[in-house]
């Protein structure tokens, strides 16, 4: 029985709203464009940040980066020699593996200003030297071939791995494997392609290169043909620099001990430089402040979408004080015929609630259809996640009974005779 | 006089407006004996829509008692009164006050709806009633798709839907053509033939004739009771 009221009390809601369409259909469009924006802000947040984290957990959020940083011109101490030196060194790479601990392995790179020719095509990648760690910690993925061995780097032997990018570029035609390219003065069998890695977009620690413009050689190999001078060609001038390593991404065994790991690492380097030639970055902590940033961008969109979702609600509230205003006389006799203040506070509430879930209902769907559009023209990446139109929907619900709270109540609280006379 | 249906003791009925106090019912006592069907007359003013507000449980008065079917109104709060309209009382008006939102069907049932325990045959007595005031073949109308008249008997169906201790017209058939309020009447008529209390507000002596009892209303007081007039003529 109870339910059968219900159903009733529904349909005749919906029936006395349709008395008036297009008032109804105007009213409910507050509603709905609250409720889609909360959904479409929210997919498009969500898609944001699960791409940055996406990106930040491609550096590893095991592991802990060193880089070598320039220091500042005048802060270096020799200047009239012309050779620069600075950042990191083996030792600290000796000092890291043996004295920090929690630490799984330590891979160090060394980034060489050469170029690279097959022929008279040539290409100027990031020419990285580095360890057969190098695969493991990054989680970079083979496309062709193999990786740089034990074996390469005890024996020195001349072997490369290309990037997906200068692979295409320099063998267009063909597969690269087992042909020979020059890498400043010198010729390397290419032993394997990498594929490529998806460019790593705003994170500051990578900005502007293309991670697959890469060719690696084993780190020993590097230091027997390159030394450790490198040349630095400038508008009309030579530079040189003295860079041991440029980088050394730390792998830590456990998550829980990254923290401790970086700030034994700051540490001992601040200890053993004298400038700051030097950077440490935290993935993890870099992923922290993205769950920052999107917690921040959260609490701004809550506050637009609440905004719009309260000019809605008091959209629905005035049509609805004009509803119960124009109906006195219905109250009136429904009174009269023995409605109990109650059933007319439900009555006036039901249609609120009809009104705002109708509104909120289409709002989810164009909140939807929104973020759908965004991807397909836009290229940004969003993230429909099932809590949203939920949300949305429990939202849109309070508000129609939130605000129709006080009309239902005004209704009900109308004196039946005053009612009655109302034309 | 037979048992009482609606009894009415030393009501006053006071209304504020501003500073001026108007007494619409003044030290007002009469009894409406069960079955009795009376026409309630008087010029405007004379404190019959305010007799009949009480009557019906939509008005207070100020003081006195007041009751219905044996059970004393005054001390009700506002449910239990809205309960009491929902199952003793049966009004109808003289614009009909349909719900225009409802087909004929739903307009007569809808006293049952308010009521807490409703009975389940209501589908029933409404198509009962329907068919009864000559309305079975619209049931799925909505007022505006009704003549006056056949307004007015789906009115009288909804008045009839909760088996009414009293029935209270008011003025029903203002708003009618003489040949319309002529088949409304009729249809008292009837329902008095079936032992149904009813009180008739209007200011048309025409109409106030066809009752059996006519009393006259001025300045809030009785100003006269003619009983058993039909039996007289």
């Amino acid at each position: 029985m109870n339910e059968g009221i219900f159903v009733r009390t529904v349909r005749l809601g919906i029936r006395s709203l349709l008395l008036h369409k297009l008032r109804s259909a105007l009213t409910t469009l507050g509603v709905l464009f609250g409720v889609s924006s909360v959904v479409a802000m929210l997919a498009i947040g969500e898609g944001a940040s699960a791409e940055a984290q996406e990106q930040i957990r491609r550096l590893g959020s095991q592991n802990v980066i060193l880089r070598s940083v320039k220091p500042p011109e005048d802060a270096v101490s020799n200047q009239d020699t012309r050779v620069i030196s600075y950042g990191l060194t083996r030792d600290d790479l000796r000092r890291v593996r043996e004295s920090v601990p929690g630490v799984r392995r330590v891979v160090p790179l060394r980034e060489l200003p050469e170029e690279v020719r097959n022929g008279d095509r040539a290409v100027r990648p990031r020419v990285l030297a580095t360890t057969p760690d190098y695969l493991d910690s990054t989680g970079r993925v083979m496309d062709e071939g193999r990786w740089i061995s034990e074996v390469d780097e005890q024996r020195t032997t001349n072997v490369c791995v290309l990037g997906y990018e200068v692979a295409r570029r320099l063998f267009p035609f063909s597969s690269p494997l087992g042909e020979r390219v020059k890498i400043g003065a010198d010729y390397f069998n290419v032993v394997g392609t990498l594929l490529p890695r998806v460019r790593l977009g705003d994170d500051p620690a990578d900005a502007g290169v293309d991670s697959t413009g890469e060719v690696f050689i084993s780190l020993t190999t590097g230091q027997k043909w390159f030394g450790e001078m490198l040349v630095k060609q400038r508008a009309g001038s030579r530079e040189m620099e003295e860079v041991q390593l440029h980088e050394m991404i730390v792998e830590v065994e456990r998550d829980v001990d990254v923290p401790f790991v970086a700030a034994a690492c700051r540490t001992m380097l601040a200890r053993e430089h004298d400038e700051l030639d030097y950077e440490v970055v935290v993935p993890l902590e870099l992923l922290m402040r993205a769950e920052e940033t999107k917690r921040i961008f959260n609490i701004v969109l809550g506050s637009i979408a609440g905004i719009s979702l309260l000019v809605g609600g008091i959209g629905i509230m005035n049509v609805m004080l004009a509803t119960v205003t124009e109906r006195t006389r219905e109250i009136g006799i429904r009174r009269a015929l023995g409605a109990k203040r109650r059933h007319i506070v439900i009555q006036f509430l039901v249609e609120c609630v009809v009104l705002s879930v109708g509104g909120g209902l289409l709002g989810i769907a164009l909140g939807i259809a929104i973020p759908l559009g965004v991807e397909r023209w836009a290229d940004m990446r969003t993230v429909v996640t099932p809590e949203a139109p939920l949300l949305a929907f429990a939202i849109s619900a309070g508000i129609g009974v939130i605000f129709g709270l006080y009309p239902a109540w005004r209704a009900a609280h109308m004196d039946p005779v005053e009612a009655l006379r109302h034309e | 006089m037979s048992r009482p249906v609606a009894q009415l003791q030393d009501i006053r009925r006071v209304y504020r407006m501003g500073s001026n106090e108007v007494v619409a019912l003044d030290d007002f006592s009469f009894s409406f004996g069960r079955g009795e069907y009376w026409a309630i007359m008087g010029s405007s003013g004379s404190g019959k829509s305010t007799l009949l507000n009480i009557l019906g449980c939509i008005d207070r008065a100020t003081s006195g008692s007041y009751k219905v079917d044996g059970e004393e109104t005054s001390e009700l709060d506002d449910d239990d009164l809205s309960e009491l309209r929902s199952r003793r009382i049966g009004f109808i008006f003289q614009s009909y006050n349909l719900i225009q939102q409802l087909n004929v069907l739903e307009n007569i049932q809808v006293p049952l709806f308010y009521q807490d325990d409703p009975p389940p045959d209501g589908h029933e007595r409404a198509l009962a009633l329907a068919e009864r005031v000559g309305l079975g073949g619209r049931l799925d109308h909505r007022p505006r798709e009704l003549s006056g008249g056949q307004q007015q008997r789906v009115a009288i169906a909804r008045a009839l839907i909760n088996d009414p201790a009293l029935i209270l017209a008011d003025e029903a058939t203002g708003n009618l053509d003489s040949k319309t309020a002529e088949e409304i009447l009729a249809l008292f008529d009837e329902l008095h033939g079936e032992g149904k209390s009813i009180l008739l507000v209007t200011h048309e002596p025409d109409v106030g004739e066809r009752a059996e009892n006519v009393l006259r209303l001025r300045d809030g007081r009785i100003d006269s009771v003619d009983e058993g007039q039909r039996a007289g003529a």
